[in-house]
């Protein structure tokens, strides 16, 4: 699957896009999210508050309990700051 | 196209008269236009510059799902909605939302609807450059109640 950052998650995780498989028995964004946040200190640090990070699969919004498969492109952000 | 996501500078005048030109009913009779600039100024701080980091795909995505939200909730002859990214100088424009149609009322809404959902749906983020220091801007929550007062 293709993990995408932006901001200040990007700058935490050291890098704006990664592949990865999708982990066995993970089927939701919330189980991605725990497991991200084992793979290094920066994902952990930018996953660690759910309540500032927004989640888009395939670009399109959605919540943390949305399905995920091994083809999709998941982008995490902080709020937007546009305007 | 009604909907530009770019880092070349827009001419504003140019956007206004042609939100104003006659089209399949006529002339419009009311153009709404609100541009954004970048500020000088934050928290006390003096800005020089910003960056606007974008997701591409999903703005043009998201900008498209304001925009023909706002024309299918007002009598709107026209729209657009412009927004700049990259590196912007404190003054320059950042973003442009117009709207023309028969009528004030509709043309104001609809220009302060596709704004308010703008700052909170479109994913664009600023980073603020203050004396070699750049800083993420946080996002505000009155933005998010602005949105939502029109959701009632």
């Amino acid at each position: 699957m293709k993990l995408i950052y932006f901001a200040w998650m990007r700058e935490h995780i050291g890098t704006g896009q990664e592949e990865r498989p999708l982990p066995d028995g993970v089927t939701t964004v919330a189980g991605l999210i725990t497991h991200l946040r084992e793979q290094s200190p920066g994902h952990a640090s930018a996953l660690s508050n759910m309540e500032v990070v927004r989640v888009a699969i395939n670009q399109e919004y959605c919540d943390l309990d949305a399905p995920v498969s091994d083809s999709d492109e998941v982008a995490f952000f902080p709020p937007v700051t546009g305007g | 196209m009604p909907v530009r996501v770019q880092h070349d500078d827009f001419d504003s005048a140019a956007e206004t008269r042609s939100l104003g030109s006659s089209g399949p009913d006529g002339y419009p009779g009311a153009v709404v236009t609100f541009t954004g600039l970048v500020r000088d100024m934050a928290k006390g701080r003096h800005i020089s510059a910003m960056t606007l980091e974008h997701y591409p795909g999903m703005t043009e995505r998201e900008l498209s799902r304001i925009y023909d939200e706002a024309m299918s909730r007002w009598p709107l002859s026209k729209a657009v909605i412009i927004h700049r990214v990259g590196r912007l100088m404190a003054g320059e424009q950042i973003v442009f939302v117009g709207c023309a149609s028969p009528h004030r009322d509709a043309a104001f809404d609809a220009a302060r609807f596709m704004m308010d959902f703008l700052k909170t749906d479109a994913p664009f983020w600023k980073a603020e450059e203050s004396e070699g220091e750049v800083t993420w801007v946080d996002a505000r929550e009155s933005d998010t109640a602005a949105r939502d007062r029109w959701k009632s």
